[in-house]
This record gives C-alpha cells, structure tokens and sequence, in this order.
C-alpha cells in the first residue's frame, strides 16, 4: 500500500479543513445545550403520568428516533422553504435540525437517568412536603444528571460526528473538508486516514475530560 | 375551528407566494440585487471547491459571465453572487423551491427533468467511456465479460450499465463506489477491473492519480449526454436572458477558450491536467446552440 | 407544488416500461422489487451488526466495571478506538485499507466488512451503557454478592446484570433503533441496501420524492417496530420499586 502525503501542507489544511472545523464545533454545541434542554423537559412529560403530555412527547421521540437524521436535515432544508416563500440558510437549517433531532435521544438519556434513582427519594421529598416541580430540581435531575452524565456526554461525541451528514444540505463541515481536499488531489485513503487521526484526537481528549468529570461529580452509593 | 381555518389560509397564501415570486427570476434578482449560483463540490473540470467557499470550474466560469451579462441587462450597480453547494439529490428542490436561481454543475438534460425545470442551451456534451489498466489488457465492453465494473452511485452511468449488459448479453459484476474517487479507487485497488463514467471524470481522475500512465480510457462511446445550465420552469425571460448571452459567448470565441482553459489547460488546486479537447458533439452543439434532450441524442 | 407519480415503482429498472402487476418477472425487476430487496439488505445489515454490538458490547462493558486493571483497560481501550473515529470514516478503513494489511480479508464480501464495522462501532456505545448502567447500581449489591459466598462472575450474573441491564434498556433501544438507520453506510460498500436505492432510483426516475418518502417510511416502520417491541420487553422484565414501575 504506497501512501503519498506530499500534497499535505499548512495552506491545503487552513483552506480546506479550519472551515468545517468550525462549523461543526458549532453545530454541535448549539444542538447538545438545546437538545439537553428540550429534552429533559420531555423526559419529564412521558414521566408525568398524564396522558395529554405522555402521548405528544412519546410521539414526538418515537417519530424522531425512528426517521434517519440525513433524512430529516433534507426535508426540513428542502420542505420549509416551501411552506414560508423564502429560503433558509443551510447552517441555520441544519442548527434548527440537529437540535430537534438530537433532544429526542438527550430526552430517552434523561427518562433511563430519571428512572434510575430510587423511588423512595421522590416519596422521602413529598413526606417532607416538596411539591413536584422542588422534588424534581433539587433531589432528582441532579443525581439523574449525574448518573447518566457518562451516557449524555456519548451522545454529544457521536453528535460531533453525526455532523458529517450535512453533505446532504451542501453544508460545510470537517468531514466534507477532508474529502474535498482528497478528491482535488485525488489522494482519498491519505486524507480519510488523517481524518480518523484528527477525529481521533479531538474525541479521545473529549472523552477523557468526561472521565475526569465523572470521577469528581459521580454519586457514591 | 377558526384557528384551523386561518392556519390554513395563511399557508396558503405562503405557498401561493413562494410559487409566484419564483417564476420571475429577473424581477426577484433585480429587487434582492442578489443572485444564488448553485455549484458541484466535486463533478470533474464542471464545477468544483477550492475549499473556503471558493469554487471553479468550466460551468461555474460560464454561469459568472451570465450573471454579468444579466447585471448589465437590468441596469444593476452591484450585483451580490452567492454560492449554494448542491448534490445530484438536492438539486432540482433547490432550483425548484427558490434556494437556487441558476444551477451550473453537471446536470443532463433529459425529458423527465423538462418537466420539473428548464435547461439552457447546452453546452458540454458528456460521452461515458471505460477506464482500465493497461495491464489488464481489457479493450471493448465484450470483454467485460465476468469482470468487476465499477461505477458511482447516484449516477446516470448505472443505468446505462444494465441496459448494456441486457443488450450486448455481456455479464458483468457491479460495484458502486459512493462518489467518483471512491469508485476510482476501486479500480487503482483491483477490487474493480474497469471503472465506468463520463469521459471528464474518467480524464480527471486518471491526471490526478499517482501514477497517471497505469490507465487508459477504452472502447466505444457507450452514451452521449448533453449537459446543460439549469433554471426555473415557466420563466421565459430569464431563459432568454441565459440562451442570449451563452450563445454570444460562443459567437465570440469566448466558450472555446473557456473549455481550453478547464479541459486542457492545468487547473487549480494541484495544477494538473484533464486533456480532453473538446468533442465533434460539443463542437456540434456550439455550432447549433439547442437545449434537446438525451432522449433525441440517443436517436441519431 | 410538484405532481406525485407512484406508479413509478411498477416501472421496470432496465427499459422504463411500466409493468401492469407491479412486480417483475423471468428476470426483469421493477423498481418495486428493488425497493424490497434493498430493505432485506437493510434489515440484514442491522441485525447482524447489532448481534455482534450487543455481545462484544456487553463483554466491554463488564470488563470497564471489574476490579482486574488490565481488564478495565482492555475495555476501555477497545471503547475509546471504535467510538471517537466516525463511521463512514471506519468504513472506508475496514474496506480499503485494512484489507492490505490484513490480508485474509481481502477474500470478504463487503457485506461481512460493512457488519463487523458497524457492530464494532455500535459495541463501543453499548459498553459505555452498560458500564452506567453496572455503575449505577449502588455498591453494596457488589459487597453482598461477594459476601453471601457468589464468586465475582456469579455476582455479575445473578446480582449486578440483571438490573444494569433493566435500567438501560431505553438507551439500549436507542442504539437499536440506530443501527437500522447506521446501516445506511453500507451504500459506501456497495451493498445495496435502502439509502442506495433512494440515491439511485431516485436519480434514474427523476421522482426523488416519492422513492425518498418511500425509503424514509421503510426506515420509519423498521426502527418503530424495534422500539415496540423494546417496549414490550421493557414491561415484562419490569421490577417493582424503582422510578419506572407502574
């Protein structure tokens, strides 16, 4: 197997690579901070016991889980511009997306969380006289957060490189950038191998800041 | 109730909208002094990125001097180009639905894309052609026979194999690569024996590799593919402004030397060159410029 | 708003002639047949690879919660290398690169590589799932296992397992339902499954629409009845006395 790197220098990086880098740092802190939010909050639906909130937010997690995201970034880029007269951006688009799309999974995260603390935590806070919404923010989002923070932080990994698929929309991410200087210089398994490297490297130090996290916050039983 | 009713007025009121301000290209190019070029990130000399948001290529360079010549004709100061990356999925939606005023990629004209958008008049005619290695010793599509063929998912050229297999009676095993320098690769990697695509691609490709003498392009013409500029269904001044100012580029000798510079000449990033002159059916479609399909290309 | 045709699945794949039963026949497929076939491969794919996940998965996931070093970095290790490299990335190095440095998997098909890929893939956040879930228990079910006289792995089996594996169903269902939708990146392969036809139907018929929505509701149905029936099995297996129970 003959490996040529000598088309690799710093200008084919800065213009090819930096720009997606930067975009899907952006999509995905964006979509994990509002998927976290929307998510929780229909954790706690399907939770509540009431039909009128279970079923909408079962509907909307099932509807959510079970479509593949490239699809879904395509109809709403190709869809909404039809239904509003004018077109949407595709980063803006792909911003709305991948927050609907990933509070879904955020909001499955947080129901097994929720789930996991003891049941008489929630009987112990009511006795004490708490109401729903004390007994939720103070005694059981925390420990769930902190039970399943391992899992939340996976999920915002493979968000980082679920990016990837805003080719369908002609967004411009890190993936994108390393096939696109292959394809100029024609030099494919070179630069898909410097991209698992980077991928890597920037996911691996990732994953090593949650562990550390983990030890410092996790509840000991 | 009421609210149901108002919903749905409103929508399509929105809808009706989104339909009418599309079907007058000028009017919406003169009023946002904005017009969106959409662009391939990889279809060969065509049109592809530099990276950074910059792109090249034979259809994109046309595409800017039918923008200038539209600028001028509507008396505009400043004329805003943005560019939309588009795939072979997305780009009828996207010319379609607004996002998109002008597609220049690699596009062919055929009769059942007439009926979802129009095609200026053509000008590159594609023929799809094998590549091999040399060491294969592999000639004409007969002796495909047995042999792997790859090809590019997405693509007309898959088609094209079937019905050939079909008709020559020759068997063959597809493998489809997801784009064409993964379906290159196949063929620089032995996983496929020949690789199966427009003459460009094949051209480009073949330049680009490490070791350019190790292929060849063989056999006969298996199609001949007018490719063309897309617009707007339904949108006669627009169409007129294009046809005009493409066929005044011809007349001057200005497309000739256009496609010299991307076909023959070395292109940017890596300076390296297609070497294809242009075709007696490109010439044949510059001479006559028209925007007939495939389908009356195949009757001939 | 564009016209919809679906009589374009009745149409035969080689000559566009359209077939008046919908199905083809001596040979001759229509897009319908396609479509089907195209999903068998999918459901393939994603079965087979979610075997493979959830037993390499779980074996990861065991070893990053047991006492032995050594075995916590093994899977560790095994974890950090298949979830930080992007699919389609790992893909590509399973079908063209390993195989030259490999060389007994020159001879797979690319259906097996394309498996083991995704289920190894998979196995990475399914440990990391079954590790929150053995970590969640609280720790004295470990100290009372080993103390009532159950060897390690016997503690795991008949103690910690059963309820790890109960508090992580949801996620779990969550990967399933992923990989049906992951096997998409087969097409990168060859292995021509939904997200190919989509692309290459789509392309010949010119009616991206009608052969997107049909292949985006076949994904719908697949992954949907994976989370019922996850559910149905979530109920059955449910244990009185944590938050869940009804």
């Amino acid at each position: 197997m003959n490996l040529d790197f000598a088309f690799l220098n710093w200008g084919v990086v800065s213009s090819f690579v930096l720009k997606g880098l930067v975009f899907s740092v952006q999509l995905t802190l964006i979509a994990m901070v509002g998927g976290i939010l929307l998510g929780t909050a229909l954790a706690l639906m399907r939770l509540s016991g009431k039909p009128w909130l279970v079923t909408p937010a079962a509907a909307y997690v099932n509807t959510m889980r079970s479509i593949p995201l490239v699809m879904v970034i395509l109809w709403f880029f190709l869809l909404i511009p039809l239904l509003t007269g004018k077109p949407l951006g595709a980063e803006v688009s792909a911003m709305i997306t991948f927050t609907l799309f990933e509070a879904a999974y955020y909001s499955e995260i947080m129901r097994a969380g929720i789930q996991s603390v003891p049941k008489g935590q929630v009987h112990a806070a009511y006795a004490v006289g708490m109401s729903y919404s004390q007994t939720m923010q103070l005694i059981i989002l925390p420990q769930a957060f902190r039970n399943m923070l391992p899992v939340l932080l996976t999920q915002t990994i493979i968000l980082f490189q679920d990016t990837s698929l805003v080719y369908a929309i002609g967004a411009y991410d890190l993936l994108k950038g390393f096939e696109i200087a292959g394809k100029n210089f024609n030099r494919p398994v070179e630069t898909y191998l410097i991209a698992a490297v980077v991928y890597f490297i920037i996911c691996f130090s990732l994953s090593m800041l949650v562990r550390r996290l983990q030890n410092k916050i996790a509840i000991i039983r | 109730m009421k609210i149901s009713l108002f919903t749905v007025a409103a929508l399509a009121l929105a809808a009706s909208n989104a339909v009418q301000a599309q079907s007058d290209t000028l009017a919406k190019i003169k009023e946002n002094k904005a017009a969106t070029m959409g662009v391939r990130e990889s279809s060969g000399a065509l049109s592809y990125t530099l990276g950074d948001g910059k792109y090249a290529g034979f259809h994109v360079e046309v595409c800017t001097r039918v923008l200038a010549d539209v600028q001028k004709k509507l008396g505009l100061p400043k004329l805003d180009i943005k560019y939309q990356p588009v795939t072979s999925q997305n780009r009828i939606p996207l010319v379609q639905n607004g996002t998109v005023d002008i597609e220049c990629g690699s596009t062919t004209n055929n009769a059942t894309r007439q009926k979802d958008v129009a095609f200026a008049v053509t000008t590159f005619v594609e023929e799809v052609r094998i590549a091999t290695k040399v060491s294969s010793g592999i000639t004409n599509i007969a002796q495909l026979n047995g042999k792997n063929v790859s090809t590019t998912t997405g693509t007309t050229s898959v088609q094209l194999l079937r019905k050939h297999e079909r008709g020559a009676g020759v068997d063959f095993k597809e493998v489809f690569g997801k784009d064409h320098a993964d379906s290159f690769l196949l063929l620089e990697t032995g996983r496929a024996d020949a690789f199966v695509m427009d003459g460009q691609i094949l051209a480009g490709n073949i330049a680009k590799s490490k070791s350019p003498a190790d292929y060849r392009i063989v056999g006969e013409v298996l199609s001949v593919e007018p490719i063309a500029i897309m617009i707007r269904k339904d949108d006669p001044a627009f169409k007129k402004a294009v046809d005009e100012s493409i066929v005044a580029m011809i007349k001057s000798g200005d497309m000739a030397k256009a496609y010299d510079r991307w076909f023959v000449q070395p292109i940017p990033p890596s300076n390296t060159r297609v070497g294809l002159p242009a075709s007696q059916a490109t010439k044949a479609a510059w001479a006559s410029p028209n925007d007939k399909p495939v389908e009356e290309y195949m009757k001939k | 708003m564009a016209t919809w045709d679906w009589h374009v699945f009745c149409k035969e794949t080689t000559t566009g002639d359209t077939v008046p039963s919908c199905f083809g026949s001596g040979g001759d497929i229509t897009y319908l047949d396609w479509l089907l076939s195209a999903w068998g491969w999918t459901l393939s794919v994603a079965v087979l690879a979610l075997i493979v996940a959830l037993a390499v998965g779980s074996l990861m996931g065991i070893l990053r919660t047991a006492p032995d070093k050594r075995l916590v970095f093994i899977g560790n290790a095994w974890t950090e290398l298949f979830r930080n490299i992007p699919l389609l990335v790992q893909i590509f190095l399973w079908y063209h690169v390993l195989p030259s440095l490999i060389k007994p998997l020159q001879g797979f098909p690319s259906f097996i590589l394309v498996v083991f890929a995704l289920g190894f893939f998979t196995s990475a956040r399914i440990s990391e799932q079954v590790k929150a879930g053995i970590q969640a228990l609280p720790k004295g079910q470990r100290c009372a296992g080993l103390a009532v006289g159950l060897t390690l792995p016997q503690t795991y089996r008949y103690v910690l397992l059963p309820m790890a594996f109960r508090i992580v169903i949801p996620p779990l269902t969550s990967e399933s339902m992923n990989i049906i939708k992951n096997s998409s990146v087969a097409f990168a392969v060859s292995v021509a499954e939904l997200t190919m036809f989509a692309m290459q139907a789509g392309e010949e018929t010119s009616r991206n629409v009608e052969m997107y929505l049909a292949v985006t509701g076949l994904y719908f149905i697949s992954a949907f009845t994976i989370n019922r029936l996850a559910l149905v099995i979530e109920n059955r297996v449910r244990v009185p006395g944590m938050i869940g129970a009804r």
